[in-house]
């Protein structure tokens, strides 16, 4: 094997409070694809920061060919020739092909002029010659984002780029582009570069790449050679085994639906579909799991659900009613409470109270006609607060104050808790990865919490890339693979192999992933 | 993070407006040190200008009024995460609309007075709404709608007025007396002879009222969610494009009662271009104070004592110091809140 390019040694990082990157060390061999997978969060993208000069490491070491470097700017990793593709593309719309290519380090002629002719003339040359199709004239913004991409990659090159880092390169690709991404890779590989491919679809790993690290929770926890990895073994990495406890559950039968979806499509962020026809009922008094590898379409099922994308199609009853189409408060009004998948964002408004944000989203029942604020809602807080064990539990204190599990844990009290007498009817609740990113005391109370809403007759509808929690909460189990669902199971009859193999789209009745039924729910 | 901690940042964020204030006289110092005068006697003579005397604190009062409107406005608006630079224009409209009301309209006169100042604040109104709208159903920008609007109501009140000034000037007849709001110095003597008039009093009931609404209503609290962050406040149900209209129309209301100081309480007339940038200067009043009522009230009075004690330090530095002074503490301000934000996330 040829002398690594690249080495990363004990690579520790944090990031605020979390420790990102926990002693990575990883190996860039020339001529070869390493690619680098995890849920979200693992710390795959501070990794590819830190070695791409965006960020610094607290320790650990960079070697690029054995000698020891320092990237303090992006700059510098791109002298020692380290290039990025990023997920979001740095282009210029209104300048061509050529122009965006050798932006920074534009050929010039005489007095300094920009030799235009010999920039589209090397552009075109390089993507001739890695079989890069792209015309050096055309304007970016009129070009497909698989063109683009292969831009990114151009503009790269032309920087003497010998390890090139594609972050997520096909979220943003049609199956055709990836196809065409596939090609060009290949050739730049045969050409002798390194390259980094960071992804959680673990099909394009097996289909690419000759190396994998996986990363979990900022630790590499398993990796080798690809043809000696099953996408088993790797997806069992990935998902992990966090000891958690097994709950006391009492034995309970499922009472009426609460939550219902119904031949639902809906469609990503660029319009292409996502959840590709899905019918499931969640009744009282049962957690339903969802499994699924992130970005199979558990995201925009989830939006859906909660009334923040419209569907395309099919229909979403919450107790009976029809609110698809409807905005997230009619959802919220026919007995919904979500615990929000991204908690920063979608979860909590920071910069409010832990009063405030315990009230967000219950406004409305808990406004005094139209007063809400001052001491009641401080008030109102404290029980909360208490009894989620919330710390610090002062209401005035600011969210963004709080650790990530006890904000956590503020969301699961709005929205779990039982205890406020304005709370409406709670009928059902979306769960997604309640726990991702707290530590296992708080991982235990709030499935305690959501044992206990299901106990008390709601409907619980359960996302998490945790298998475990997966087997450990649920009644029933649907795995998600591509937008649909293409197994139905119980904690009973399953395990986390075998979860993996339906999560993968490996599983062996072929027919269930190519024909679902039309419900999408093949029996 | 521990209690004393908290306090500091507190004080931290509270006190970081004054420190603005103190930095931009300091360097302002430099530069009437530079023309050769004494920095202190030349603030000594301002602030004596501004404060010292009770013509002059009347004066300062009048000063301040239209300011603490658009400060009050630019800061609602603030709140729910849009920028409405249209501030100016909607004062410049509700002048007009309660000067119309005021001197054409045949009412009787216990109603004239509430008929001008509801038009005024639906006037402004009306005109921020369209922004609002505009941006709630399409995502077009609030900052390049208000801006255009600005023109645009320039051009339309210079139109309208065509056939309705008084021969040979730019000013509506005189508003009936009825509709006139009465100078403070007739509760005050001791504001005797300064134009400082209710519409102070009418500004110091919106402040209050600005703080309930944002702080103890339902409605303060989803608009606040809305612009500390949206994606979290559509979860929680809230309807983000009512929302945003509902706060330009506010933030309009507040911005057209505003001009009323000046065509209910001073002149009694409508004049083109009363409002002399009165609007974009609320725009740092709103900034310096940090879009609370209570802030924005100390930053109209401090911006409207620079301006009326602009007046005394003429023969000895050029007046566009207060003007240098002015920007500075924007200047400062926006620096002030960057840094102690910092501070205080590193700290808590």
């Amino acid at each position: 094997m040829l002398a690594p390019t690249v080495s990363l040694r004990d690579i520790t990082r944090t990031c605020g409070t979390v420790l990102a990157n926990d002693r990575v060390s990883l190996e860039l061999i020339p001529g070869q694809v390493h690619a680098i997978v995890g849920e979200n969060g693992a710390g795959k993208s501070t990794l590819m920061k830190v070695l791409y000069g965006l960020f610094q490491p607290d320790s650990g070491q960079i070697l690029v060919d054995d000698r020891p470097v320092r990237l303090p700017d992006p700059e510098a990793a791109m002298r020692l020739g380290l290039g990025m593709v990023h997920q979001h593309f740095m282009l210029v719309d209104t300048l061509t092909v050529a122009e965006n290519v050798v932006l920074g380090r534009e050929p010039t002629r005489g007095a300094g002029a920009f030799d235009h002719a010999r920039a589209e003339r090397e552009v075109g040359a390089l993507a001739e010659r890695y079989g890069l199709p792209v015309d050096p004239r055309a304007r970016i913004g009129q070009l497909s984002v698989g063109a683009q991409q292969r831009v990114e990659i151009l503009k790269a090159l032309y920087r003497g780029a010998r390890v090139l880092i594609l972050d997520e390169p096909t979220a943003v690709l049609t199956p055709q582009e990836v196809d065409e991404l596939f090609v060009v890779l290949r050739a730049l590989q045969r050409d002798g570069a390194s390259i980094v491919l960071i992804t959680h679809k673990l099909a394009e790993v097996k289909a690419l790449a000759d190396q994998v690290t996986v990363m979990r929770a900022g630790r590499v926890v398993g990796g080798g050679r690809v043809a000696d990895c099953s996408v088993e073994a790797i997806a069992e990495w990935m998902v992990g085994r966090v000891l958690v406890p097994l709950q006391q559950r009492s034995a309970r039968a499922p009472g009426a639906t609460q939550l219902q979806a119904h031949a639902l499509e809906v469609a990503d962020d660029r319009g292409l579909p996502a959840v590709r026809g899905i019918s499931f009922q969640v009744r009282a008094g049962e957690v339903l799991g969802l499994a699924g590898i992130d970005g199979n379409g558990q995201h925009e099922l989830l939006e859906a659900l909660a009334g923040l994308r419209g569907p395309r199609a099919g229909r979403i009853e919450i107790a009976g009613r029809v609110v698809s189409g409807r905005d997230a408060r009619e959802h919220r009004q026919a007995g919904l409470a979500h615990i929000p998948a991204d908690r920063l964002r979608r979860g909590l408004v920071p910069d409010m109270t832990l009063a405030e944000n315990l009230v967000l989203g219950r406004q409305r029942e808990a406004s005094h006609g139209p007063w809400l604020g001052g001491r009641a809602l401080n008030e109102r807080a404290r029980g909360p607060l208490t009894e989620f064990d919330i710390r610090p539990p002062e209401p005035t204190a600011r969210a963004a104050q709080l650790s990530g599990g006890n904000q956590q844990k503020l969301i699961a009290a709005r929205e779990l808790g039982t205890r406020n007498a304005d709370a409406p009817q709670i009928r059902a609740i979306l769960a997604a990865h309640p726990t991702r990113g707290v530590d296992l005391g708080a991982i235990e109370f709030l499935h305690g919490q959501l044992l206990a809403a299901r106990d008390a007759g709601r409907a619980v509808l359960l996302v998490s890339s945790e298998l475990s929690e997966i087997l450990a909460l649920s009644d029933r189990i649907l795995v998600m693979y591509e937008g649909r669902i293409v197994h139905e199971t119980t904690p009973a009859t399953t395990d986390e192999r075998a979860l993996g193999q339906f999560m993968t789209g490996r599983h062996s009745p072929g027919a269930e992933l190519t024909r679902p039924s039309p419900t999408g729910s093949p029996r | 993070m521990s209690q004393p901690r908290a306090n500091l940042a507190a004080a931290l964020v509270l006190g970081a407006p004054l420190v603005a204030v103190l930095a931009a006289l300091a360097v302002g110092g430099v530069f009437i040190a530079a023309i050769g005068e004494s920095p202190l006697e030349i603030y000594a003579l301002m602030f004596h200008e501004a404060f010292g005397t009770g013509y002059g604190l009347g004066q300062t009062l009048f000063k301040t009024t239209p300011l603490l409107f658009t400060g009050l406005a630019v800061s609602l608006a603030f709140r729910a995460g849009l920028f409405n630079i249209g501030v100016e224009s909607q004062m410049y409209l509700g002048g007009f609309a309660a000067a119309l009301v005021g001197a054409y309209a045949p009412l009787p006169g216990v109603l004239l007075l509430p008929a001008a100042l509801l038009a005024a604040a639906v006037a402004g109104s009306a005109w921020a709404a369209i922004p609002g709208g505009l941006k709630a159903r399409f995502g077009s920008h609030e900052v390049i709608n208000t801006i255009m609007l600005n023109f645009i109501a320039l051009a339309l009140v210079s139109w309208v007025g065509r056939g309705l000034f008084e021969p040979a000037t730019v000013r509506t007849r005189d508003v009936a007396a009825a509709a006139w709001l009465p100078r403070l110095d007739r509760v005050l003597p001791a504001l005797a002879g300064s134009p400082a008039n209710f519409s102070l009093l009418i500004g110091l009931l919106l402040a209050v009222g600005v703080g309930v609404l944002l702080f103890r209503t339902r409605v303060g609290f989803e608009l606040r969610a809305l612009g500390l962050n949206a994606p979290a406040a559509q979860a929680a149900g809230v309807a983000i494009g009512r929302t945003q209209v509902l706060a330009m129309a506010l933030s309009g209301a507040l911005a057209g009662l505003g001009g009323v100081n000046f065509v209910l309480g001073y002149k009694h007339y409508f004049e083109l271009e009363f409002t002399g940038g009165a609007g974009f200067i609320g725009i740092a009043v709103a900034l310096l104070g940090r879009n609370h009522p209570l802030g924005v009230l100390l930053a109209a009075l401090f911006f409207g004592g620079l301006s009326h004690g602009a007046l005394v330090i003429n023969q000895r530095v050029p007046r566009e110091l207060v003007n240098v002074l002015q920007g500075l503490v924007i200047l400062f301000a926006i620096s002030a809140q960057a840094l102690t934000a910092r501070f205080v996330r590193r700290w808590s």
